[in-house]
């Protein structure tokens, strides 16, 4: 798959995951109204859940980068540090080489190298990177890197990431409200729905697995979703460079800083160019490690890499 | 009879319309992709005369490489034709080269901050011109496999479209020696 069939598919899975979300949203409202909504003549829950999803999906799409920008407390860079100024000068070489405009730049204060990049569409993208990662790689390694970044921006990856990161979180938040609401209301509405037959019974068990499991099943499905998305990024990066080695050089370095990256949370996580939780998990293998990670074992991107320079 | 004739030329015309308009497309996008290396090429231009004035002082008995420099922007700037400027732009990558090498030799000149900062301005002016190259030799592919693939290339001949030329590299140690000629305007 190419780059431009990626940003294709990218465009569709926005459409997809945006409407899978607001489907689950009615599902939740729906049991609402099931459970509690006899007394109204109207659905209230199910269109209070339907407006909320389609808000809340396209907030996200519109103002997500901003949220995630100022939850990892990014700061505009300073040009009069040679290093940042140095950032600067790679992203606008990436930025030609790929033919998209220049996303913004944002740097964190954090001594453990990593980077990502988020936004809409490559006409209103930002680009961040932590501290560490402009001390601890050299030029060549920072400009794989930007490179990597920004075969995700140009392939639309952010938007796809962008959605489900604000979904995952709206997700998480609503699942927790539902559950309490359940907990506290379930014997009132114990008694009243009494007797009403096994469909109904079934329907309600469904209903309570998709609430208690929907946070859970978001987060993999950005996992999952995540995970593939890195290898071709590498590979789109690394045919902008056409240095594959630096960005397997730059991998190794990030991988070798085993701190976990503090100032990106578990909701950002699948943005960053390695995992921020650190060494731990990204040297594991197996099926569960795989499900559970957010990008694939850095091994095996730098095997990949070495492969492209015919060196493995 | 007369309905799949007409049904037949509208669908020719439009296939011809549609063919045609993303040929178009995509030879603005090369030659847009050619104007951007004129911008950074520009860039460089104007970064040279502040480099020599900040290396100037501590470099004095270095006069002939920093002539040197300065004359070969200077007919960079000048040269006609895209051969020509081609030829120029090069000799000025070597002078600048050669500038660089010397500046080693001087340990208060590569501590110095300003001569820091130029020179990664130059690297990355270089590296961007290199990349402005690779993008459009990118387009250029894309335009031509567009232009040269059957049956659209009926329409190429027709309405006299052009394949553009592509940066070679000629010399195995220049990075890019552009030999170019853009029929594409």
């Amino acid at each position: 798959m190419n780059i431009y069939e990626q940003a294709l598919s990218n465009r569709r899975a926005t459409w997809v995951i945006s409407s899978v979300f607001v489907g689950l949203f009615l599902f939740i409202g729906f049991g609402f109204d099931y459970m509690y909504g006899a007394g109204f003549s109207v659905p209230v829950f199910t269109i209070a859940a339907l407006f909320l999803g389609i808000v809340s999906a396209y907030s996200s799409y519109e103002y997500g980068d901003r949220f995630i920008l100022s939850s990892t407390h990014a700061q505009p860079l300073d040009l009069d540090d040679p290093a940042q100024k140095q950032w600067q000068n790679v992203v606008e070489e990436m930025s030609i080489a790929a033919g998209i405009p220049l996303p913004r730049i944002f740097i964190i204060e954090d001594q453990d190298p990593n980077a990502f990049a988020t936004g809409k569409d490559p006409q209103h993208s930002s680009l961040v990177v932590t501290k560490g990662l402009l001390q601890s790689l050299d030029r060549d390694e920072l400009q794989a890197v930007a490179a990597h970044e920004m075969s995700h921006i140009r392939n639309f990856d952010i938007r796809v990431m962008l959605m489900l990161s604000v979904l995952v979180g709206a997700m998480a938040l609503i699942s927790d409200w539902a559950r309490r609401g359940i907990f506290r209301g379930s014997r009132r509405s114990g008694s009243r729905r009494q007797g009403q037959g096994n469909a109904a019974l079934l329907l309600l068990v469904v209903w309570l697995v998709t609430i208690i499991l929907a946070p859970l099943l978001s987060q993999l499905l950005a996992m999952c979703v995540s995970r593939k998305r890195e290898y071709l990024a590498d590979a789109s990066g690394a045919e902008l460079t056409r240095h594959p080695l630096a960005l397997a050089r730059a991998l190794e370095k990030i991988d070798s800083r085993s701190e976990p990256t503090r100032s990106i949370n578990q909701g950002t996580a699948h943005l960053c160019i390695a995992d921020p939780k650190g060494r731990s998990l990204s040297a594991k293998q197996g099926w569960v490690a795989d499900l559970l990670a957010t990008h694939p074992p850095i091994n095996r991107r730098i095997e990949a890499l070495k492969q492209m320079a015919y060196v493995a | 009879m007369v309905w799949i004739l007409l049904v037949a030329i509208l669908a020719a015309v439009a296939w011809l319309i549609s063919s045609y308009n993303s040929l178009i497309s995509l030879r603005n996008l090369a030659i847009n992709g050619w104007k951007q290396i004129d911008v950074q090429l520009k860039r460089r231009h104007d970064l040279i005369p502040n480099l020599v004035e900040t290396v100037k002082g501590a470099m004095k008995f270095e006069q002939n490489t920093l002539t040197q420099v300065i004359e070969a922007r200077n007919k960079a700037i000048a040269a006609q034709g895209v051969a020509e400027k081609a030829a120029q732009e090069n000799v000025l990558t070597g002078a600048l080269r050669q500038l660089f090498a010397l500046v080693e030799n001087y340990p208060d000149l590569k501590s110095n901050q300003n001569v820091g900062k130029l020179q990664e301005e130059l690297v990355s002016t270089e590296n961007r011109i290199g990349f402005a190259r690779q993008f459009y030799n990118d387009i250029a592919t894309k335009f031509n496999t567009a232009l040269q693939v059957f049956p659209a290339n009926m329409i190429a001949g027709m309405f006299g479209f052009k394949v553009a030329e592509l940066f070679e590299i000629t010399d195995s140690a220049e990075r890019a020696t552009p030999k170019v000629d853009l029929n594409i305007k």
